[in-house]
C-alpha cells in the first residue's frame, strides 16, 4: 500500500478527523483508518461530495451513524479556511441580482457581501421569497449567508451554542409565514382551483426547499463558529449521542423516529434467538422405542441409538409496562416495541398499568398501523385506578388476581418500568409468586443504574424476585440485553 | 493493472450508458471499489436498485455476471465447491473393471486422481475466483444467511483466494469487483463490515427518481415523470408500513402510461395506487392524506 509521509497536511487532518469520529463514538478500526488513507490518494480533494463519500464507505460501515459522521466532515472539512473553501462568502458570480431589488448598482453587487448590507430586512425578504418560489439553489445559499450575518448577532469568542444563533436567525425569517405566502402564491399561479393532491404536492415541494433553506443558515452558522473556535473545540460541542445511545427518557421527536426504525431488526434478532435456542438445542432423552425398532436392521444389536426430539418450546410472552408520567417517553417506546415483539411471537400478551392495569393485547393484534395501536392504548385502556400516580403494588395486585392462572411455565414475563412506586405497598410477594410459576421474569428500568433504590425507588425489593433486573436507557443496552437472553 | 474507469465521473457516465443513474456517492463507491481492489457492501431499503447496480457494473465493463443468492442454510457445498461423488465413485467402478488392483500404489494414485480438479465441481465463489476473463461477483442478500455462514465469505472477502484441503490454495487470477446486498433485516458482523466499503442506497430524490422514471419508462413525458416523482416523495412522507421503492414507481409510470394518463388528478391517483403500495391500510391512509384539505394534514402524521 503505497501511503504518503505523514508529515502531509491531508493526512494529519486526516488523523483528527477520525479520532474525532472515535470521540463521537463511530468504531473506526486500524484497517478502517488505512483504507481511508489509501481511498483519498484516488479521489481529489476539490471534489467535495466525491471525497465525502470516499471517506464515509471507508469509515462508516452503519447507516445509524451518518449524520454523525456528516456533522464531523462538514466541521473538518467543508468548513475549513481558504485552503479547502470551495464556496467564499460572496455572492456567487454572474448573478444578476437587479431581477429583485431595484436600485442596487452594480458596484454594490460586486462587492460582495457589501452588496447585501445595503438592502433592507424588507428586500432581502423579498429575495427570499422569489429564491424559494424558483427553487434557486445557489441564491438561497446567498440569502443563508446574508441573514445569518445580519441577525443572528454572532460576536466572536461569544460562549453561546449554534442553536441560539439558528434560531435567532429563523425567527427573522419568519419562514412559516413565507411558506403560507408561497402557498397563496400557488394558488394564485394555478390556472383553476388547487384539488387537494396538487395542493399538498406543492406544499411538499415548498417545505422541502424551506429545509434546504434551513440547512444553508445551519451550515453558516457552523463555519462561523469553526472560524471563531477552532476545529476541535466545535466538533467537541456539535458532539451528540448516536443513535444506540440516544437515551429513551430524553430522545427528541426526531432521535424517537430512528429509534423506532431500528426496534424492528432488534425484534427480529431476538426472535432469531430464541428460535435457535430450539433448533441447535441439545438432543433429547433416549427414544428406547425407536431405538429397538431400528435396531432390527443391524440384527437386534442397538448399533443406532436414537433420541427423542426436544420438544420445541414455543416461547410465551407477557410483556407488562408501567405508561405513566415519569417514564412517559420510556413507554411510548416500550409500546412500540411492544408491538414489534408481538408481530414476531405467536403468543404474547401485554398488559399496561399506571396504578391500575388493563390488557392490551387486542389492541395489538393483526393491527398493521402501530400509530394507531399505540393511540387507542393511550385513550382506551383503563389504567387509572384512584389518582394516575402509578402503584406498582396495586397493578400486581389486578395483574394476579386476573392474569395470574395464566403464567405458566413456558411463560417468560418482562416488566418494564422505573419501579417508583409512589411509597406505596410494594406487594412484592406476588412478584415472588410469578417467579415461581414462570419460565424467567426479567426487569428493565429505564433508570440509570446509580438513582436505583433512591427515593421511592423500590428496584431491589422487587429484583431479588427476577432472574435479571437490566437497566436498559438505550438501544445499546437493550441490544446487550436481547444478546445476553439465550 | 488496467482500471475500467478512469474517473468517477466516468464511472457514472457508463452506468448511465447502461441506463443505471448513479448519484454521487454510488459512483464514488464504484470508482474506489475497483482502484483499492475492495468488495462493496450495498446498504438499503428493498427495491432502490442494489442488485442492479451489481447487474449495471457488470454491464457497462463488459464482465461477467457471477451472482450467489443467499438463503437461510447455505454452505460451503453451496457457495464454494463440492466434490463431484458420482463422478469419483464411476472412476473407482472403472478403475476396478481394468486391471487388477496392484495394492497401496496403485491406490495412491487413484486417490491422488479422485482429488483433483477434473472432479470438482465450482460453486459461485469459486467460479468467480478461477475466472480468468473480468467477474462482477454478486453475493445477494447477505443478511440472510446465519451469522455462522459469514465467516465462509470472510477468505475470499479478503485475500481473493479460496483454501480447499485436498487441492491446496486457489488464489484469483484476476481480482473480481464484489457487491454485496443486504437489506439490514439483521445486523452483519463487524468481520464482514470491515473488510467490505459501505454504501447506503436510499430512495433518490426527487430529480433523480424523475431521471430514472425518464429513462426507464418508453413513451412517458416530462410533465408525467415529473408529476410521478412528486407524488411518490410525498407518498413516502407518510407514515406507512412499506413505502414505495423505486421499482414500484416505475410500475406505476408505466401503468399510468398504459392507461394513457397525461396527468394525474385525484381519481386517477386513487384508482391506481394499488401498484404503488402493496398494504390495505397503506393505500386507505394514503388516500385519506391525498383527499383531505392541507390544513389536517399539515399536522404531523405520527401519533407520538
Amino acid at each position: 500500500m503505497k501511503v504518503e509521509p505523514a508529515t502531509s497536511p491531508l493526512l494529519a487532518l486526516l488523523a483528527g478527523f477520525i479520532s474525532e469520529l472515535r470521540a463521537a463514538g463511530l468504531p473506526v478500526s486500524l484497517t478502517e483508518n488505512l483504507d481511508a488513507m489509501e481511498a483519498i490518494q484516488h479521489i481529489p480533494i476539490e471534489d467535495r461530495d466525491a471525497f465525502k463519500y470516499a471517506l464515509a464507505a471507508t469509515l462508516v460501515k452503519n447507516h445509524a451513524h451518518w449524520r454523525a459522521f456528516e456533522t464531523v466532515f462538514e466541521v473538518y472539512f467543508s468548513l475549513r479556511g481558504a485552503e479547502y473553501d470551495l464556496i467564499d462568502g460572496e455572492w456567487p458570480e454572474g448573478m444578476d441580482l437587479s431581477d429583485f431589488v431595484d436600485g442596487m448598482d452594480g458596484q454594490q453587487r460586486r462587492q460582495g457581501g457589501g452588496g447585501g448590507e445595503a438592502m433592507s430586512a424588507e428586500q432581502l425578504a423579498e429575495m427570499l421569497f422569489q429564491a424559494l418560489m424558483r427553487g434557486d439553489d445557489a441564491l438561497m445559499r446567498a440569502i443563508a449567508r446574508q441573514a445569518v450575518q445580519r441577525y443572528a448577532g454572532m460576536e466572536p469568542g461569544r460562549p453561546v451554542g449554534g442553536t441560539y444563533y439558528l434560531y435567532r436567525t429563523l425567527r427573522n425569517l419568519d419562514l412559516d409565514g413565507v411558506l403560507e405566502r408561497l402557498m397563496d402564491q400557488a394558488r394564485q399561479d394555478a390556472p383553476g382551483d388547487l384539488t387537494p393532491l396538487e395542493e399538498r404536492l406543492e406544499r411538499d415541494e415548498f417545505e422541502a426547499r424551506v429545509d434546504q433553506l434551513r440547512k444553508e443558515v445551519e451550515a453558516e452558522i457552523r463555519r462561523r463558529l469553526v472560524a471563531d473556535r477552532g476545529v476541535e473545540a466545535m466538533a467537541k460541542t456539535l458532539r451528540k449521542p448516536l443513535p444506540e445511545d440516544v437515551d429513551f427518557m430524553h430522545a427528541s421527536r426526531e432521535e424517537m423516529m430512528a429509534l423506532r426504525r431500528a426496534i424492528y431488526p432488534l425484534t427480529r434478532k431476538l426472535a432469531v434467538r430464541l428460535a435457535r435456542k430450539r433448533r441447535h438445542g441439545r438432543k433429547g432423552p433416549l427414544d428406547f422405542r425407536n431405538t429397538m425398532r431400528h435396531s432390527l436392521s443391524y440384527g437386534g444389536v442397538p448399533a443406532e441409538p436414537k433420541f427423542r426430539y426436544p420438544r420445541p418450546a414455543k416461547p410465551e410472552i407477557m410483556v407488562v409496562a408501567d405508561v405513566s408520567g415519569s417514564v412517559a417517553a420510556f413507554a411510548r417506546f416500550t409500546l412500540h416495541l411492544v408491538y414489534a415483539i408481538s408481530n414476531q411471537f405467536s403468543k404474547v400478551r401485554s398488559f399496561v398499568f399506571i396504578d391500575g392495569l388493563d390488557e392490551v393485547t387486542s389492541f395489538f393484534e393483526g393491527v398493521d398501523d402501530i400509530g394507531e395501536a399505540v393511540h387507542r392504548v393511550n385513550a382506551e385502556a383503563d389504567v387509572v385506578w384512584v389518582d394516575g400516580h402509578s402503584d406498582y403494588g396495586h397493578a400486581f395486585e389486578v395483574f394476579w388476581e386476573r392474569y395470574g392462572k395464566d403464567v405458566g411455565p413456558k411463560t417468560t414475563v418482562m416488566i418494564l418500568g422505573d419501579a417508583r412506586n409512589n411509597y406505596h405497598a410494594s406487594q412484592a410477594w406476588i412478584l415472588k409468586e410469578i417467579e415461581h410459576r414462570a419460565r424467567k421474569v426479567f426487569w428493565l428500568n429505564p433508570e440509570p443504574g446509580a438513582y436505583w433504590d433512591t427515593g421511592d425507588s423500590i428496584v431491589s425489593e422487587y429484583g431479588v424476585h427476577c432472574d435479571g433486573v437490566f437497566e436498559v436507557r438505550n438501544l445499546r443496552q437493550l441490544e446487550g440485553f436481547v444478546e445476553n437472553l439465550v | 493493472m488496467s482500471f475500467s474507469f478512469a474517473d468517477v465521473d466516468s464511472v457514472r457516465k457508463g452506468l448511465s450508458d447502461v441506463q443505471y443513474l448513479a448519484d454521487e456517492g454510488i459512483a464514488g463507491v464504484v470508482y474506489l471499489a475497483e482502484r483499492l481492489q475492495k468488495p462493496v457492501l450495498v446498504e438499503g431499503p428493498a427495491g432502490t436498485g442494489k442488485t442492479q447496480l451489481a447487474k449495471s457494473v457488470a454491464e457497462a465493463t463488459g464482465a461477467r455476471l457471477i451472482r450467489l443468492q443467499c438463503y437461510e442454510g447455505l454452505d460451503e457445498s453451496k457457495a464454494l465447491y463440492e466434490w463431484n461423488y458420482k463422478k469419483q465413485l464411476l472412476r473407482i467402478q472403472a478403475e476396478r473393471q481394468g486391471e487388477d488392483p496392484e495394492g497401496e500404489g496403485m491406490w495412491q494414485q487413484i486417490e491422488d486422481d479422485l482429488f483433483s480438479e477434473e472432479f470438482l465441481l465450482t460453486r459461485p465463489l469459486l467460479e468467480a475466483i478461477r475466472a480468468a476473463e473480468p467477474v462482477v461477483l454478486l453475493i445477494d442478500e447477505v443478511d440472510r444467511v446465519e451469522i455462522e455462514t459469514e465467516a465462509l465469505l470472510l477468505e475470499i472477502l479478503s485475500d481473493y483466494q479460496v483454501s480447499i484441503p485436498e487441492l491446496g490454495t486457489v488464489a484469483a487470477s484476476q481480482i473480481p469487483l464484489v457487491f454485496l446486498t443486504s437489506n439490514n433485516t439483521r445486523e452483519l458482523s463487524e468481520a464482514l463490515k470491515r473488510r467490505c466499503l459501505f454504501l447506503h442506497i436510499d430512495y433518490p430524490d426527487l430529480d433523480r427518481e424523475k431521471e430514472i422514471v425518464l429513462a426507464k419508462v418508453p413513451g412517458v413525458g416530462e410533465s408525467l415523470a415529473d408529476q410521478v416523482a412528486r407524488i411518490v416523495r410525498s407518498v413516502r412522507q407518510i407514515e406507512l408500513k412499506k413505502a414505495p421503492s423505486v421499482s414500484e414507481t416505475l410500475d406505476w409510470a408505466r401503468t399510468l402510461v398504459l392507461l394513457g394518463v397525461e396527468h394525474i388528478d385525484a381519481d386517477t391517483a386513487a384508482e391506481t395506487v394499488n401498484i404503488l403500495l402493496k398494504y390495505r391500510s397503506d393505500i386507505e391512509k394514503a388516500l385519506k392524506e391525498f383527499a383531505s384539505s392541507d390544513e389536517e394534514f399539515a399536522a404531523p402524521v405520527a401519533t407520538s
